[in-house]
């Protein structure tokens, strides 16, 4: 349903998308954002000559930014919006055309500040092995999916919320919620049932913290099981590398689906 | 022409519009008031498909608002507050505004020259005073030539100059036929330019009909004291 909308009106989609990209570039968050990347970067491969191990810890501090940035723009960019969604929404433009274009608008720059900021230091200094290359383009293609579902949440809370303090707050909820206290909860849970059938019912928890999976995935590279975390580490327990990155991306595209398509019933729904 | 018959619109337990029946003639300026939370700004929205209605009908020139969005190529809106996307220019919201019509050849900017807004067009909007931003407004809501004009406070934050010029393309659209809905606190404002007033209360209808039926049923000699004495009544009532 949402598919045909879109496809029918590609060039609206674009129409809408292309002038908000340029104010989101624009705005100063988004190059300190691009600057951060760019800075941590290059300051990786300067200080440990940027082995791949060194990437690894530094998707540590990228893994965190990533979704709080994405989540606290976001929420913040859309209540600002408001009005002039109103505005849009009196033009002669289908809803979902407009939601289409206004999720594009505001995923695509940051997805670029980030790819930019993490690739041009390696662009200039070249790459040092292969194993360097892979493990950046899966930090890549990773941090790319998570800004896109978090994006996709900041949709939905900020169209669920009139009020912006709660969205805000939600929003550092679920932020709190996945990207610091997941891991330490499930390995309370699991030391306090010290039961090897649990092991199951973790991995399938696992699945449930887009966090996760982009860790995973990139850890699953290593035989680090010791940083992986608890829920790393069954995970590798139980897959192999091919059987596990599908179903790593299959989750993650769920993550990306779930949230946008709940934003796109409540944006449709919406009395504005 | 727009005609609402019969409309209800409920947000939790407060009913906003309590079975609204109006209608808006064609070629006529129409005041919109009432007293704060009577139900105007919900009713523009309901017009212009913002927000959905429980139950009623409206139709905008013969065709019934029920989702499709075409009927929309035929209106201008002009919302109260002017919040646009900080870091375009005004030049580029207008252009995009103009892509997402692609029916209209020739947009009507006649309005940034009256303005003298030309100056402006390439700064950044979130450097631009709320005067120009509304001046901006007004001509986004004139851009594509419609024939029925939504204004919301289209002259709040505008200087006597510009108030003024605004006031008199009101006039002179009307003359070429083209129809009004304009919302205003100022009531010596509105007087200048309308034709009808529908003064809403408590979401509904207390009054519909020409300025000068109003200053006759009510015994007054303005606008505003003809609205002040409706007001009054209703309380007695």
């Amino acid at each position: 349903m949402t598919a045909v909308g879109i496809s029918k009106g590609n060039g609206s989609v674009w129409r809408v998308a292309q002038p908000q990209t340029r104010d989101v570039i624009r705005s100063r968050w988004l190059v300190f954002y691009f600057v951060f990347f760019l800075l941590a970067t290059e300051g990786m491969i300067r200080f440990t000559g940027g082995d791949a191990k060194a990437l690894l810890s530094m998707s540590n501090i990228v893994l965190f930014v990533v979704p709080f940035v994405t989540l606290v723009y976001g929420t913040v960019y859309l209540y600002g919006s408001r009005e002039f969604i109103e505005l849009l929404l009196a033009q002669p433009i289908k809803r979902s055309t407009l939601f289409a274009g206004l999720y594009l608008g505001l995923t695509l720059p940051l997805v670029t500040a980030l790819v930019a900021g993490m690739s041009l230091p390696f662009i200039f200094h070249g790459f040092s092995s292969q194993m360097e290359t892979v493990t950046l383009l899966v930090m890549l293609a990773g941090t790319a999916a998570l800004t896109a579902a978090f994006t996709a949440i900041a949709f939905f809370i900020a169209l669920r919320f009139d009020d912006r303090l709660t969205g805000l707050g939600v929003g550092m909820a679920i932020w709190l919620a996945l990207g610091l206290l997941y891991d330490g909860l499930l390995l309370v849970v699991v030391m306090l049932m010290p039961d090897r059938a649990i092991e199951k019912t973790l991995l399938a928890v696992t699945l449930a913290n887009p966090i996760d999976l982009v860790r995973i995935a990139l850890l699953m590279r290593f035989d680090v099981s010791a940083v992986m975390g608890y829920t790393g580490a069954v995970f590798r327990s139980f897959f192999s590398d091919t059987v596990g990155i599908a179903i790593i991306v299959a989750a993650m595209a769920a993550w990306i689906a779930l949230p946008l398509s709940s934003g796109f019933l409540a944006f449709k729904r919406k009395d504005f | 022409m727009i005609r609402i018959a019969g409309l209800r619109k409920r947000f939790g337990q407060l009913e906003v519009l309590q079975g609204v029946d109006a209608t808006f003639a064609a070629g006529r300026v129409t005041a919109l008031v009432g007293p704060n939370a009577a139900g105007k700004t919900t009713l523009i929205k309901s017009i212009l498909g913002l927000t959905r209605p429980d139950s009623g009908s409206i139709t905008v020139n013969d065709s019934v608002v029920n989702g499709d969005v075409s009927y929309r190529r035929r209106i201008g809106y002009m919302p109260q507050i002017a919040r646009f996307p900080g870091n375009l220019t005004g030049a580029e919201l207008l252009s995009m505004l103009e892509t997402l019509r692609t029916d209209v050849t020739s947009p009507d900017r006649r309005l940034i020259e009256t303005f003298g807004l030309e100056p402006e067009l390439d700064k950044q909007l979130r450097t631009l005073s709320g005067g120009t931003k509304q001046k901006l407004n007004a001509v986004a809501a004139f851009l594509f030539s419609p024939d029925v004009l939504i204004l919301d406070e289209p002259t709040a934050g505008l200087d006597p100059r510009a108030s003024s010029t605004l006031k008199d393309r009101i006039l002179a659209d009307r003359a070429a036929g083209r129809t009004f809905i304009v919302t205003s606190h100022v009531m010596a404002e509105l007087e200048e330019v309308a034709d009808d007033v529908i003064f809403l209360a408590d979401g509904q209808v207390r009054f519909s009909g020409s300025l000068e039926g109003l200053k006759k049923t009510t015994r007054q000699v303005n606008l505003e004291r003809a609205i002040a004495e409706l007001m009054t009544r209703g309380k007695v009532a």
